[in-house]
């Protein structure tokens, strides 16, 4: 029983963090019909960004606030240099040209801070473990990731459901010619949305760091997670990518952390240690395959 | 034909096929048997190419999966070696008939799904691919195996690497021509009447969906053919060649060079490869040591070309977008 | 017809501009390895070490000048064999080594050894295949077979009494190599197996509470580079150091170990090479790579410093005349050189007979991260691959 407590509870941090992660891919998005490859990188810098300013600062929190306007500034200048040409085109051409920025930040990333990675220590509060019940510790860090995730979300979601910007937003993933209808600077908002996206971005990216390690093509590696996360949740909608991070996290432990013991129940044991880790592996991709089968726009996308 | 001289591209086109067809003389005159294999790499790759733009750019289905036909047409040749069945006979239909298979499959469930849901579902069909190839320890897994050429007795012998670039090179001449006809064909027109406004062509009474599901069997087919081609290369297999990265290389390729062109496959590989062999030593003449860094080139240049280089090289030559040698 | 020129002129400028073959009045080594992307730590180790070695030649050997040629495989496979065959085949380099990479070397393989007939020396890769039936005279390795360092160290806790093991490693080749090496001789219980994802698995949250669930008396890990940096890091804030004993191959080293900080502690490795072994050779090698650049040697490193060295000697006793190929092998196979190690012989498959080493993560006077040698698990070691090799 405690052992499937901390297992729901690891899919729940799991799926916290590529939440954060998708949730501003899904804005940039839904809003402003913008396939950023680039999201990826943002999170990266957002975990170099940490690191540097949490050694500056010697403090862990201090950094982790700081980090998050440098990451609106960033997310600002990449919107003004390159994003802002970009909305008026294909799809195709912003794949080639956020493409290009990732290769750019890698390699930007090897000229500031070398080619070896870097470490986040975790201050002493946030270093050991904490008992969620009697007698069941879990890491104080992933915990924390949890409370920090859960209460993003809401944040969003009240923002989304009760603000006039998340009206907007909400307009714009339907239906983005009315918000100009409304007489709104789509310049300021997109920039706005964008640079939202690069925040949350970096959130995760900074969350992530002290857990993995901060190296450069990070974000590389979880920019695909992303990408499912949010075609599985539709895109556009904060409610599905929410969704759909959950059901991903859940998922991806369930395969990890039981799989092998449900096959052993009909499979003999070398056929069952061979055939776990190949169907983890594959799980996610089954299940974004199999819901776009059954839900060619996703979970919660614009049905048309 | 004899149209195709009196334009910039037809020119540039007869200049570089000749170029191309003396590659191996050329190489072997100056001692430079290591520009063939990239030569050969080329070519192999701009067929690759050339499969994705009939559907990226002819059909617009954007395909994030399309080097898992490199995997599927080099595993076929590789496999069958394995277990002792050398015949080029046999193995290049098997690797083509696989791939096409392959694509009639996917394609069946992926084309349900529009935009980047298309995009993301053919990734999702080629990792899973992917990961078979690395859980197949029978066959080396991600290690790869290293395989023996296919055999063509009496007719070729493909270890002879001039003989292979031109074996390589016909059938690209054959593909890009296939690609010329498709282009203006019936068929051709269907699917690029539906790629941009497929209700519209759906109304007038075209079944779209089997248009596409013909076409993406056919560059799925023609993706296999790069494969097995890709393999007696390289005389190795292993599933990095069907990585996502692969994937995404052919797409920038193809939107590179032009999507939609006969020849802007041609030219986006060319241009890739060029770019990535030549960029890090022109970078080192200016300061040694900084040619590592060459990326930091190569990705500002992607986000030009994505941004002031509408319809790729391939425009450059001059306006005509469906270009190439046939009559439209 | 200006297009079809420059074309023309293009090709031809590539052709001549890359290298005017001359007569040979330099030992040109080729040398690949992984210098971008995420890896690239590991190949700026090899490479720091493969020049330091030219360094202490004095830039030359057999009255030669030593020449270095670094390519980027840049990780990938197909990648590495083109740059393995412009080595051979453009710069026509006398020996061709580096390979962090199975899959790299694998693919390069040919290319080199056959088609080329040149020399390629190993100074990471050793996939079972090449050390058995994929054996070839023109092959040599100053690594180490696959099987090897997780056989050391399944030796060591064998010896040691432990009674439990968990058993973790990435779910790729190497990784169930390495994972079939320590069941070769340990033969205590085996409390869980978990072949994770691989690469691309950030997360062991769900691996470490089966840990935890399966109270092991040790763990037994596989996660080069980066991985190890994230593994050593989630189990210690698990909770689990104090609790479970935690043994590695290859997963905590000069390269990570800054990452991973004091979290390393205490835990065991095997090696084959350790920074502290007691030659003169390994002392020198150590004191300068740390003067220059700060920062200790990783076995990587000194794998590449041994292939440099090793070419070094075959130059040296043959005067620099490098023409007879069966001379030069010949006199490789001797491998009479002052290795890092502290001496190894080759044997018939042309992989070392070599010792392995027990290694603690510790803390060094100056308050650095490092690891020290604490005892021989296996003397002269051979690997079990090498009698499926037809070469005598």
């Amino acid at each position: 029983m405690d052992y499937l407590a901390i297992q729901i509870l690891n899919g729940v941090q799991l799926g916290l963090l590529m939440f954060l992660l998708a949730a501003g891919l899904t804005l940039t998005f839904g809003i402003m019909d913008l396939v950023n490859l680039a999201h990826g990188s943002l999170y990266m810098m957002g975990a170099y960004f940490a690191w540097t300013l949490i050694g500056w600062t010697d403090s862990f929190v201090l950094g982790a606030l700081l980090t998050l306007p440098a990451a609106l500034a960033l997310g600002a200048v990449v919107e003004a240099v390159v994003i802002r040409r970009l909305y008026a085109r294909d799809h195709l051409d912003q794949v080639l040209a956020t493409f290009g920025l990732i290769l750019f930040f890698n390699e930007l990333v090897r000229v500031i801070w070398g080619p070896a990675g870097k470490s986040i220590a975790l201050p002493a509060f946030l270093s050991g473990t904490v008992e969620i019940l009697p007698g069941l510790p879990y890491p104080a860090y992933r915990f924390a990731i949890i409370v920090v995730g859960g209460v993003v979300a809401l944040l969003l979601a009240w923002m989304v459901q009760r603000t006039r910007t998340g009206m907007l937003i909400r307009a714009g993933a339907s239906n983005r010619r009315m918000i100009g209808a409304l007489g709104v600077d789509i310049n300021l908002l997109f920039t706005l949305v964008f640079g939202l996206g690069a925040v949350f971005a970096a959130l995760a990216g900074l969350m992530a760091a002290p857990i993995l390690s901060v190296k450069i093509g990070m974000g590389d590696d979880i920019l695909i997670l992303a990408f499912v996360i949010i075609v599985i949740g539709g895109i556009g909608s904060i409610k599905g990518a929410f969704i759909a991070a959950m059901v991903v996290g859940q998922i991806d432990i369930f395969g990890r952390a039981f799989l092998p013991d449900l096959l052993k129940t009909f499979l003999s044991n070398a056929a069952a240690s061979t055939a776990a880790p190949a169907i983890s592996q594959v799980l996610i991709y089954l299940v974004m395959a199999g819901v776009l089968v059954w839900r060619p726009t996703g979970l919660f996308g614009p049905r048309t | 034909m004899i149209q195709a001289l009196r334009t910039r591209r037809g020119l540039v086109v007869i200049a570089l096929a000749a170029l191309a067809i003396a590659l191996p003389l050329l190489t072997q005159a100056f001692d430079q048997r290591y520009l063939l294999s990239i030569g050969t790499r080329v070519v192999i790759w701009s067929i690759a190419a050339a499969s994705l733009n009939l559907i990226l750019g002819y059909g617009g289905m954007v395909s994030f999966g399309h080097a898992v036909f490199f995997g599927i047409g080099g595993y076929a040749v590789g496999i069958l070696g394995h277990h002792g069945v050398v015949l080029g006979w046999v193995q290049w239909p098997v690797g083509v008939l696989a791939a096409a298979l392959w694509a009639a499959a996917i394609g069946a469930l992926s084309l349900r799904t529009r935009g980047v849901y298309f995009i993301m579902i053919t990734l999702a069909f080629s990792q899973l691919v992917y990961y078979v190839g690395v859980g197949l320890e029978a066959y080396g897994a991600d290690d790869g195996l290293n395989i023996s050429r296919s055999r063509f007795p009496g007719l070729i012998d493909l270890r002879d690497r001039a003989a292979f670039y031109w074996l390589c090179l016909a059938l690209l001449g054959l593909v890009l021509w296939f690609s010329a006809r498709f282009a203006n064909s019936h068929f051709g027109f269907v699917l690029r009447g539906a790629k941009s406004n497929d209700v519209r062509m759906a109304s007038l009474g075209f079944p779209v969906f089997r248009y596409r599901l013909a076409a993406f069997t056919i560059s799925g087919a023609l993706g296999g053919l790069s494969g097995v081609l890709l393999a007696n290369h390289d005389a190795y297999i292993s599933p990095a060649m069907m990585s996502w990265v692969k994937s995404g290389d052919l797409i920038v390729i193809v939107v590179l060079g032009g999507m939609g062109t006969v020849f802007g496959p041609v030219w986006g590989t060319v241009a890739f490869f060029v770019l990535e062999e030549s960029l890090k030593p022109v970078i080192d003449l200016f300061r040694k040591g900084w040619g590592e860094y060459w990326q930091i080139v190569f990705g500002p240049i992607l986000i030009l070309i994505a941004l002031y280089a509408k319809g790729g090289i391939d425009s450059l030559l001059g306006g005509r977008r469906d270009g190439g040698g046939g009559h439209g | 017809m200006k297009y079809g020129i420059l074309g023309a002129v293009t090709i031809a400028a590539m052709a001549f501009g890359a290298s005017g073959a001359l007569a040979q009045s330099t030992i040109k080594i080729g040398f690949i390895s992984t210098f971008s992307g995420p890896q690239a730590a590991i190949g700026q180790d090899m490479r720091r070490s493969a020049e330091l070695a030219v360094e202490h030649l004095g830039g030359m050997a057999g009255g030669k000048k030593i020449e270095l040629i670094f390519e980027d495989d840049q990780f990938k496979p197909d990648v590495g064999k083109q740059k393995s065959e412009k080595l051979v085949q453009q710069d026509k380099v006398n020996f061709v080594t580096g390979y962090i990479w199975s899959n790299v070397l694998l693919a390069s393989l040919k290319a080199v050894t056959d088609e080329a007939d040149t020399i390629l020396i190993s100074a990471n890769a050793g996939p079972s295949q090449i050390a058995g039936e994929l054996c070839h005279k023109n092959f040599f390795s100053t690594s180490w077979n696959n099987d090897q360092t997780p056989m050391a160290m399944g030796q060591y806790l064998q010896d040691r009494g432990v009674k439990s093991l968990y058993l973790m490693a990435g779910n790729y080749a190497a990784g169930k190599d390495m994972l079939a090496g320590v069941r070769r001789t340990f033969k205590g219980q085996v409390a869980g197996e978990d072949l994770t994802k691989w690469p691309d698995q950030l997360d062991f949250s769900a691996e470490l509470a089966k840990i935890r669930a399966a109270k092991p008396e040790g763990v037994f890990v596989f996660y080069p580079g980066a991985h190890g940096v994230q593994f050593v890091r989630q189990f210690v804030q698990a909770g689990l150091k104090d609790q479970i004993k935690l043994y590695q191959v290859f997963s905590i080293d000069a390269i990570t170990l800054p990452q991973q900080g004091e979290l390393a502690l205490g835990s065991l490795g095997a090696q084959q090479w350790v920074n502290d072994l007691p030659n003169d050779a390994n002392k020198r090698y150590v004191a300068d790579f740390r003067k220059k650049h700060n920062d200790y040697p990783s076995y990587y490193g000194a794998q590449a410093y041994d292939s440099i060295m090793l070419i070094a000697s075959a130059a040296e006793a043959l005067k620099g005349d490098l023409a007879n190929k069966d001379r030069v092998r010949a006199e490789l196979k001797k491998a009479n050189f002052k290795s890092v190690r502290g001496g190894f012989s080759f044997n018939t498959n042309n992989f070392p007979i070599q010792n392995f080493y027990i290694q603690e993560a510790v803390k060094d006077a100056d308050g650095k991260m490092t690891v020290k040698t604490i005892a021989t698990a296996i003397s002269k070691a051979k690997d079990p691959h090498f009698e499926k090799c037809p070469m005598k």
